[in-house]
């Protein structure tokens, strides 16, 4: 286990460096000079020079990836010179309420898609099944967005039940204060997942419910009902420890658009703002964030799966 | 995973496998049947024949002026002269449907061509290469991949997403790693096949054997992946328009045509938003089912073996 571990561990490491690496290069490709972002197309160009000599902008590539990660390893992920704070204030401001919002959405999706999907393999083809295989797909083929635009217009503008725009509160747990407010992100992001994880799910317990395992529990006599709480639904969920695991791209992806749809202040609304103001600080920053958690999203499915499941040999 | 490359006509340099025995019901034939029999997949072709005309043969029989702005004529109800209204540009809402549809359309296939392609040729590559190459090259695509694409894209968008041409440049550059994927896991079991020992035995070079042997037997893999890839790239066009990133003036988008929509949604405007958007989901869910459908029937030819 260990030697499994630190095998993982080195490689999401040297991933984590390559990612570094990519995303620097890009943001300089994509803002070869700050100073004329920071400064405006009115400042000089000698302005500009100074700006970026000041700031060690003018330095050859490597060298500024390199005092960027020396800064990077002291905890150091830079400073937007757009809105004058540094990137570790603006991301920790910012990262409470986005890990609320996605934390609580992802807890209430698991909650419905895996119930649905186990129920929709044991009512497979039937009615019920195939109603909401039906409404699955439609979500699943909604951008995040749309399926926002049309809960705000039936259920704040039509109904007025709750409100259009998220708290613009700064408290983390806005969402149990004002659920009022916070019902429409949280139901916008939860639906996305939902579809998306109660096909696996469903197609997952169809794979188990063709196993030996469970012919002979039936053969034996047991209850359907126990059949399935005590022998499927354990092994059914395997499958969903990975897939959770590995949706924290799309997780962060979808929580972006919902940021910005309902003026959520949290991380993704910063990127979104960010993009709109060239604060490329910010925008390195973030997606380098991103892309550590992606990674040790991938290490905890790999750890969590070999922890429950005894089956899998760690080598 | 096995694949068909028995059911396959022998390509011409295998002589040694051709023969006269060619089987009447080539495997792609029974592809085709097997998907024609799936209803959903029938729809789904259907809807984006019918979503084709729409968007590229529709503004030939509907004339609309969509290049100048005439506010006087804004926010016209659906009736009177405007099937479905007009915008606060005071554009004919249909016919802002179909120009949105066009190049949502062509950004969609513009992307999916690109990403396929160069998957395509990189798995093979890294495939046929194997060993710490093939490793060096897939760790790549692995580190890509922990990247989300939404940022990624985003970023360049901001600079560069002027035009359909330079949209689906980006979005076909950052979405190749899945495909790449899929063809290298294809091409490492195909490699070790009798069909392509016998032709390196012939002295095929590299290129020949990705091209001539190992491409075009990975074929169903690409073609099913390809549906996705329209698929996830239309919805990404929308969501780049939406948050503003987008085409810009004159060109529209649904998802440039939605963002202007929801301004006006307090006001009760539904006609700018409800048409564009149905048709959005209708356009991906249908790419989604020929997706599922072929991948279907891919999967039944390989159990009919």
């Amino acid at each position: 286990m260990a030697i499994y571990l630190l095998r993982r561990a080195v490689t999401a490491a040297v991933v984590l460096l390559g990612i570094s690496m990519v995303t620097f290069a890009l943001l300089h490709i994509m803002s070869p000079s700050p100073g004329r972002d920071v400064l405006g197309l009115q400042a000089s160009r000698a302005s500009v020079a100074a700006f970026n000599r000041a700031h060690g902008f003018d330095r050859p590539l490597i060298s500024q990836y390199l005092s960027y990660m020396n800064q990077l390893v002291h905890g150091n992920l830079g400073y937007s010179y757009k809105l004058n704070q540094s990137v570790d204030a603006l991301l920790s401001e910012n990262a409470g309420r986005t890990a609320m919002l996605v934390g609580v959405s992802l807890v209430i999706a698991i909650a419905i898609a895996v119930p649905l999907g186990i129920f929709q393999a044991v009512k497979r083809n039937k009615a019920a099944d195939n109603v909401v295989t039906a409404l699955a797909f439609t979500a699943y083929s909604m951008p995040s967005f749309f399926l926002g635009l049309l809960l705000i217009d039936l259920f704040a503008l039509r109904l007025h039940l709750v409100n259009a725009e998220a708290s613009q509160s700064t408290s983390a747990f806005v969402i149990f204060t004002d659920p009022r407010s916070m019902v429409l992100p949280v139901a916008t992001m939860a639906a996305v997942s939902v579809a998306m994880y109660s096909r696996y799910q469903r197609s997952a317990t169809l794979d188990q419910l063709a196993q030996d395992y469970i012919r002979l529990a039936r053969a034996k006599g047991l209850p359907a009902r126990l059949v399935l709480t005590r022998h499927l639904v354990r092994n059914a969920c395997l499958p969903m420890v990975t897939l959770i695991g590995l949706s924290v791209p799309l997780l962060l992806a979808g929580n972006l658009v919902i940021e910005s749809v309902f003026n959520y202040p949290g991380l993704g609304l910063l990127f979104f703002n960010s993009l709109q103001s060239d604060d490329y600080p910010v925008l390195l920053a973030y997606t380098l964030v991103s892309g550590a958690l992606t990674v040790l999203g991938n290490l905890a499915a790999d750890i969590s799966l070999a922890l429950s499941d005894p089956r899998i040999e760690l080598a | 995973m096995t694949t068909n490359a028995q059911l396959l006509p022998a390509p011409a340099a295998d002589g040694s496998e051709g023969g006269t025995a060619a089987a009447p019901t080539s495997g792609w034939r029974l592809a085709l049947r097997s998907f024609g029999e799936n209803r959903l997949a029938v729809i789904g072709v259907g809807i984006v024949v019918l979503f084709v005309l729409f968007c590229f043969a529709g503004p030939h029989f509907y004339h609309t002026n969509q290049t100048s702005v005439n506010v006087v004529n804004s926010f016209q109800p659906p009736g009177s002269g405007h099937i479905l209204g007009t915008d606060g540009q005071g554009f004919d809402e249909l016919g802002r449907v179909m120009l949105g549809g066009q190049s949502s359309l062509e950004v969609g296939l513009f992307a999916a061509a690109i990403a396929t392609t160069i998957g395509t040729l990189y798995g093979t590559a890294a495939g046929l290469a194997g060993g710490y190459i093939d490793a060096i090259m897939m760790r790549f695509v692995d580190m890509l991949l922990s990247i989300p694409f939404l940022f990624i894209v985003l970023i360049v968008a901001t600079k560069f997403s002027s035009t359909v041409l330079s949209l689906g440049l980006i979005l076909g550059m950052f979405s190749w790693l899945v495909p790449a994927r899929l063809v290298r896991a294809e091409v490492l079991a195909l490699r070790n096949r009798g069909f392509v020992a016998a032709a390196r035995v012939m002295g095929a070079s590299g290129p020949r054997l990705a091209f001539r042997h190992l491409i075009p037997n990975a074929l169903g893999v690409v073609v099913v992946n390809i549906t996705f890839q329209i698929a996830d790239a239309i919805i990404a066009v929308a969501t780049l328009g939406f948050l503003g990133f987008g085409l810009y003036y004159p060109h529209t988008d649904w998802g440039d045509q939605l963002s202007n929509g929801v301004t006006y949604l307090t006001a009760g405007y539904w006609w700018l938003i409800f048409p564009v958007g149905i048709c959005l989901i209708l356009v991906v869910m249908a790419f989604n089912f020929i997706g599922d459908a072929l991948r279907d029937a891919v999967d039944v030819r390989l159990r009919r073996r």
